[in-house]
């Protein structure tokens, strides 16, 4: 099974040139629908304007971080099952633990490369399909 | 400064110009800095607290930072704008991440706030702990840049 390329991936991060980074790697796998927030506080309003299928979300953010985002998602009837990935620096134990607590449906790791990043998107869709 | 400091953030940064870059610098034997003159064009600077407590800044010359983010980017940039700027914060910020993995099996807990860049020549950096730094230099095909670290544990804060 392949996964459909034309979801709309919503990319939160509050850096923009990580999302111009993640916008390129994301068009190497193949996905062109993306849409683009700057916290998590942006990411909510879009996820209110429009229909997203999957979210890419960097942890660490002003206003409201990926961690907040994800409790905010997972807390929502209407997103909780949203595929949800972060995308981050922070790679100790307790954040990884933290992030699987809420609901994170997997981690990266910064640095990383598009076929890990696609990888992993394959990995989240492939597992919800089944 | 504790010397198992100084491999971390030399693995950590080759790591992220190599990985999202495409960029292998080349790293110098380390120095110790008594100035607040910054090394380069455009420094990201970031804090760290934790099992040990200090900055970490990124100093860049122009020619160097001109070539990783547009190798970052896929597009020629060619002058210092806010594209640059805002990548020499996340640059920074990875680099800091994958030290911090790093330091953590070493026993070592930190966490690291939100970086800040200065651009300009002649700019200073203020290390929290004040410096000395350790500087480690780095060459790249177009130019060099440095890593500049005054960290230390909470028993020997700066030495």
């Amino acid at each position: 099974m392949s996964v459909n390329k034309n979801l709309k991936i919503l990319i939160v991060d509050d850096f923009a040139t990580m999302r111009k980074v993640i916008r390129n790697l994301l068009k190497q796998g193949g996905f062109e629908n993306i849409v683009e927030a700057e916290d998590g506080v942006a990411a909510l309003k879009v996820l209110q304007s429009q229909k997203v299928d999957f979210i890419i979300s960097d942890w660490n953010m002003p206003n409201m971080s990926g961690l907040e985002l994800l409790k905010a998602v997972r807390g929502a009837d209407d997103l909780k099952e949203l595929p949800f990935l972060m995308v981050t620096a922070e790679a100790l134990k307790d954040n990884v633990v933290a992030a699987v607590k809420a609901g994170v449906s997997n981690y990266i790791v910064k640095p990383f490369t598009a076929e890990v990043l696609n990888e992993k998107i394959e990995k989240i869709v492939k597992g919800m399909a089944a | 400064m504790d010397v198992r400091f100084i491999n971390p953030f030399l693995n950590g940064t080759v790591s992220v110009l190599k990985t999202m870059a495409f960029v292998e610098p080349k790293a110098g034997k380390p120095f110790l800095k008594k100035d607040s003159l910054a090394r380069g064009d455009v420094s990201g600077i970031i804090g760290l607290t934790g099992a040990a407590r200090g900055s970490l800044a990124l100093s860049f010359s122009e020619g160097a930072i001109l070539k990783i983010v547009s190798n970052m980017l896929g597009e020629e940039i060619k002058s210092v704008n806010g594209d640059i700027k805002d990548a020499v914060g996340e640059i920074t910020n990875m680099v800091s991440g994958a030290a911090r993995k790093e330091l953590e099996t070493l026993g070592l807990n930190i966490t690291a706030a939100i970086p800040t860049v200065v651009a300009g020549k002649d700019h200073s950096i203020s290390h929290v702990l004040g410096g000395p730094s350790i500087i480690i230099p780095f060459e790249t095909p177009h130019g060099p840049f440095v890593v500049d670290i005054c960290i230390g544990t909470l028993a020997g804060e700066g030495q």
